[in-house]
Parts: structure tokens; C-alpha cells; sequence
């Protein structure tokens, strides 16, 4: 695939990924995340490719390692297309079975399908699994469709298209302007509105300026950061390129903590491809516009997924607290203005420019807009990655999606928030 | 390690102080322990002095200034792998190993340590050996795989 001068070259080349992939074109998505890989996914990937180049049909039937859409605990995960057809507990012995019957005959193994402990009924399709069907999954959603070792996948789904748009049609200021009316709010524990982060960043003074993602998470039974950087690299990198635009600042770093070496394999990838198509490092898309980014691997510290710790870190010293009084968006690394941001809440930005403001606001509260992603863990029927609108009660993660408490016994306590959280042990959690 | 394997890594950095923490991972990850001479090493090349580095060496838990085992074994001890038994499953890696948390044996062949979350919690609980991940461990699946470890 050649370099993209312009953003015509990236839609000419988005064309024809669509045309060489029709709507209807069957496809087995296989989750490759840390959880499903250590449940066998590796293994039943294998099998799909041998059984299908057994059976004649690996050039008409794409299989691909995909990152997590959250259900790990009934993993590995398989789904299906065009049908969406979703298979859990996937074991590579499940695979003839699959390519002769699913693939082949187009009817499905009930044994592998999602059942409801309550009614017995039957979830065919991914979406109507019920963990997965009242949960709005903007960020999540895209991943069991993706490989993340994958640009094409993502320029496939649309991927860039608001680097495009960012940096062709808007200026820094409508980019800013947009990401304040959406009110995006710092998805790392402190809230702050991430609009006003930048804005600070963009009018102090000194030169160069930076953008960071705090992929510590650090926070035990959370991994919501890993599934996005772990199974939508691009995604994550394209929000990055668009808050240097917007702030003026040529260089990103992310900071991925030790325990992740699939994220720090796949931003590195994800980083090459970038480069190697234009869409990272001098004149993006032809546009003047320069960005490169810096991948830096933590070595075991929770204090570091702290910004100012975080930020001694990357300057290769001990990640000791700085002083708070100094705001790190103003004087940061190596104390310049340095707007450091969570993963997840730059996983959001390409969403915002892509579909506007009007529409990210549609989704929350009124004072929080957007999804958020939950890791729900612990004694629960249904363990995984959940991502609900903003404000939706614990209650309704607990027991709608979570599907209550194993063998129906009774609710005791959610912890939210990690260790830095609170402890919630109302019988009946209401929010 | 030869010092020309560490100039290596120096180079693939740039030979920048700011990559300081990643020069040491990567012979932490070779080596297994980061030993006193490779410092010494790093520090001439570098021009970082010998304190700030070992301040550095102390600071994060990846690293270590003595020997360690051939296979590191991390047991999970965060919150949803407690209480689906975690510590039943570290009982069984003391025993099989013959050490505890932060405790290497005198063959060198295995590390132990106790992690707050490797990032799987739906697994829990969960053990990682040398960086590939076992989910749902019982103390008998524990021993078995222990065992295949040489
Ligand atoms: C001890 C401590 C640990 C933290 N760990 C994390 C972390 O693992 N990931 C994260 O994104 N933010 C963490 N934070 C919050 C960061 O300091 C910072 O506020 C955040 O990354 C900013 O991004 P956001 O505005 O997008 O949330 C931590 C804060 C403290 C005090
Ligand atoms: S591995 Fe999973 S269960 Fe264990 S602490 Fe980490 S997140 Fe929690
Ligand atoms: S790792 Fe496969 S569903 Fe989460």
C-alpha cells in the first residue's frame, strides 16, 4: 500500500478496501486479547486457517485475531460474518464442527451459543447477547471487527477520516471548540474536562509542546485501557495526532505500563504502519502538518500513572509526585506544556470530530457526556468489559448486564474506582 | 552481557539519558537481574552518574540488583483474584517451588512474586509465568504447570 498524500488518497484507497470487501463477504472474527489467548484463542485461530485451507475455502474466508469486545470470560470468543453469528467457549475441537455446519450450511451450533441461565432462550447474534445488548458500546463495539495488527482494518471502518477532517477542514481552534461543546471529560478518575486542559496547554507559553496518553492503569481489576490500546491501536494514535494539531505540538509520547507487552507490540506496530503511510510523521496527508510519537514502557510503580509522576518517568528519572502546584499542562515534561490525557478519553476524540459534539452529547448525563468503560469483576454472573452511557445506576451494571450475583445470593459490596475509589454496600446500589 | 551487546541497546536508544529506563528493561528482560558492571556500563555511556541510576534501579519493582530465576512466576493477588482463591494458588506455587513472594531458589529456576493485576481479572484467578498468562487456576492445575518448567 502506497504513501497518502492527500486526503483523497485516503478515501481513494478506503474505496477500494470496501469494494474488495462487499457487504456479505464472510469473515470469523476471533478474539486474540490477553484474556480469550489465555483461555486457547491462539490455538482455535489456528484451526480455523488449517480446516478452512483443508475445506478449499481460505481464500474466500478471511479469518483474523481480533482485539477484546469485553465477554472474557465466556472466551475465547468467535463471531461470525455476515450473520454475526456468535460462538463462546470456542475449543479448537469446535472447529470442524463450525466451518461444516456454520460456514458451510449456515445453520447454528446451539452448544456454542450464548443461553440465558434465566429463560433458556437462545442469543444467536452477537448484539443480542444480553451482557452485550444494553450496553452502548461506541469504543468497544469495533474491536471483535478489527485486527489490530491491521491499518486496512481500520481504514475500512473509517479510520483517519477525522485526522482528515481535522486537519483539512477544521482549524486548531474549530478542533477545540468542538472537543469543549462535547464536554469530554477526563476518563482517567479526575473528570477534568478535557476541552480546558488542551485550551491551557495551547495558550501557554514555550516551545515544543507535547501530548501524552496514560496507558499506566494501574488500578487493580481494571484493564479497559488495555482493550482499547491492545485491540484498536490506531484508534488511540489518530486521537493523538488530532490533539497535537489542535494544541500545537509536534511530538506524543504514550506510557504503557510494564505488565502490557501486547499493547506495547501493537501501538509500535500501529505507529509504523502510520509512518510508513503518511499518516504520521512529516506533512501528514500532505497536509504541513508534522507529528511523531514516542513509545515509553513503564517498569512497575503504581505512583506512576500519576501526570507529574508519569512525566519524571518519561524523562527517564524516578517517577516521583511533583509538586502539584505547578500544573503539569503548563510546565510539564521537561517542563513544558504537556497535555496528558487517559487512553480512553482519547480513544473519544476521533469519534467526536468524526459525528460531531451533537452527537456525543446525546449519550450521558448533563453533566458527563459519553460512554464510559467499566471492568466488572469479581463475584458476578457475567465478568468483562462493559462500556454503558455515563449515569447509568450501579444497580443497572450489576444486575441487567452483570446479570446479579452467582447461585442468587445476596449483593454485598462494589468497589468502584479502583483502590483510590469508594466501597459501595447499599443492599440495593442505586447509583 | 558483553558490554558490546549493552552498547547495542545504548545505540537502538540513541545513546539518549531520557531512554534510561528503557535500556535497563531490556537487559533487565535479557539478563534477568541488571548487574553491577552493565550499570557501570550504561552510566559511562550515558554520562548518567552512577546514583541517579541505581535511585532508578531501586525505584521501579521490574527491576532487580541480584540474580533471579530462569522462569518469573507472578501470582495475582488483586482484588477479583482474591476472592476467587488466590491464595490457595500461591500456597501451591510455595510449595512446588519452594519459595515465597519476592524469593528466589538456590538453582535459580524460579522467581516468585505477588502482582496487584496483570490485567485479566475476568480470569481470576490468575498466575503468569514468564509473561504468558493462565486463567481460572486451581492449586492442582497450579502444580501441573509448574512442572513443565525445566
Ligand atoms: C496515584 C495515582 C495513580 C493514577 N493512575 C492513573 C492511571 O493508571 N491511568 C490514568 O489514566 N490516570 C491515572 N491517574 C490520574 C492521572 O494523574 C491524570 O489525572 C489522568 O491521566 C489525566 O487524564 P484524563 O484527564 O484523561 O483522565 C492517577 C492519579 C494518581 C494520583
Ligand atoms: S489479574 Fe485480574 S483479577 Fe487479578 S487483580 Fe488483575 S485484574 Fe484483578
Ligand atoms: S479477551 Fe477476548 S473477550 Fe476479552
Amino acid at each position: 500500500m502506497a504513501c497518502l498524500h492527500s486526503p483523497g488518497d485516503l478515501e481513494k484507497r478506503r474505496n477500494e478496501l470496501a469494494a474488495r470487501r462487499a457487504a456479505g463477504t464472510p469473515c470469523v472474527s476471533v478474539c486474540a486479547g490477553a484474556g480469550c489467548v489465555a483461555s486457547g484463542a491462539a490455538e482455535v485461530i489456528a484451526a480455523f486457517r488449517a480446516e478452512l485451507a483443508a475445506a478449499g475455502l481460505a481464500a474466500e474466508i478471511d479469518v483474523k485475531g481480533t482485539g477484546c469486545p469485553g465477554f472474557c470470560e465466556r472466551g475465547p470468543v468467535v463471531v461470525l460474518y455476515p450473520e454475526e453469528t456468535c460462538y463462546l467457549q470456542v475449543k479448537p475441537e469446535d472447529v470442524p464442527e463450525i466451518v461444516a455446519r456454520t460456514l458451510r450450511g449456515k445453520e447454528v451450533v446451539e452448544r456454542l451459543v450464548y443461553r440465558d441461565p434465566a429463560t433458556g432462550e437462545l442469543a444467536v447474534r452477537e448484539g443480542d447477547i444480553p451482557f452485550y445488548k444494553h450496553q452502548e458500546r461506541l469504543l468497544l463495539g469495533v474491536n471483535i471487527r478489527l485486527d489490530p495488527k491491521s491499518l486496512d482494518d481500520y481504514l475500512a471502518l473509517g479510520g483517519y477520516a477525522a485526522l482528515a477532517k481535522a486537519l483539512f477542514e477544521m482549524t486548531p481552534q474549530a478542533v477545540l471548540d468542538e472537543i469543549k461543546k462535547s464536554n469530554l471529560r477526563g476518563r482517567g478518575g479526575g473528570g477534568f474536562p478535557a476541552g480546558r486542559k488542551w485550551e491551557g496547554s495551547r495558550d501557554a507559553p514555550g516551545d515544543p509542546k507535547y501530548v501524552i496518553v496514560n496507558a499506566d492503569e494501574g488500578d487493580p481489576g481494571a484493564f479497559m485501557d488495555r482493550a482499547l490500546l491492545e485491540g484498536n491501536p490506531h484508534s488511540i494514535l489518530e486521537g493523538l495526532i488530532i490533539g497535537g494539531y489542535t494544541v500545537g505540538a509536534h511530538e506524543g509520547y504514550i506510557y504503557v505500563r510494564q505488565e502490557y507487552p501486547l499493547a506495547v507490540e501493537n501501538i509500535n506496530l500501529a505507529i509504523r504502519q502510520a509512518e510508513e503511510h503518511g499518516l504520521l510523521g512529516q506533512n501528514i496527508l500532505g497536509s504541513g502538518f508534522d507529528f511523531t510519537v514516542t513509545v515509553h514502557q513503564g517498569a512497575g510503580a503504581f505512583v506512576c500513572g500519576e501526570s507529574t509522576a508519569l512525566m519524571t518517568a518519561l524523562e527517564g528519572r524516578a517517577g516521583e509526585p511533583r509538586p502539584k502546584y505547578i500544573r503539569s499542562n503548563l510546565k510539564g515534561l521537561w517542563d513544558r506544556p504537556s497535555v496528558l490525557n487517559n487512553v480512553e478519553t482519547w480513544a473519544n476524540v476521533p469519534l467526536i470530530i468524526n459525528r460531531g459534539a451533537d452527537w456525543f452529547t446525546r449519550y450521558g448525563t448533563p453533566g458527563s457526556k459519553g460512554t464510559k468503560i467499566f471492568s466488572l469483576v469479581g463475584k458476578i454472573t457475567n465478568t468483562g468489559l462493559v462500556e454503558v452511557p455515563m449515569g447509568m445506576t450501579l444497580r443497572d451494571i450489576v444486575y441487567t448486564i452483570g446479570g446479579g450475583i452467582p447461585g442468587g445470593k445476596a449483593f454485598k459490596a462494589v468497589q468502584t474506582g479502583g483502590p483510590s475509589g469508594g466501597l459501595t454496600s447499599s443492599p440495593r446500589p442505586g447509583r | 552481557m558483553g558490554n558490546d551487546r549493552i552498547d547495542e541497546i545504548i545505540q537502538k536508544h540513541h545513546g539518549e539519558a531520557s531512554a534510561l529506563i528503557q535500556i535497563l528493561l531490556e537487559i533487565q528482560s535479557e539478563e534477568h537481574w541488571l548487574p553491577r558492571e552493565a550499570l557501570e556500563r550504561v552510566s559511562e555511556k550515558l554520562g548518567v552518574p552512577m546514583a541517579r541510576i541505581q535511585h532508578v534501579a531501586t525505584f521501579y519493582k521490574a527491576f532487580s540488583l541480584v540474580p533471579k530465576g530462569r522462569h518469573a512466576v507472578h501470582v495475582c493477588m488483586g482484588t477479583a483474584c482474591h476472592v476467587r482463591g488466590a491464595q490457595r494458588v500461591l500456597d501451591t506455587v510455595q510449595d512446588v517451588t519452594g519459595v515465597g513472594p519476592g524469593e528466589t531458589d538456590l538453582d535459580l529456576k524460579f522467581s516468585v512474586e505477588t502482582v496487584n493485576c496483570v490485567g485479566c481479572c475476568a480470569l481470576g484467578p490468575v498466575v503468569e509465568i514468564n509473561k504468558k498468562t493462565f486463567g481460572k487456576m486451581t492449586p492442582a492445575e497450579t502444580a501441573d504447570v509448574l512442572k513443565s518448567y525445566e
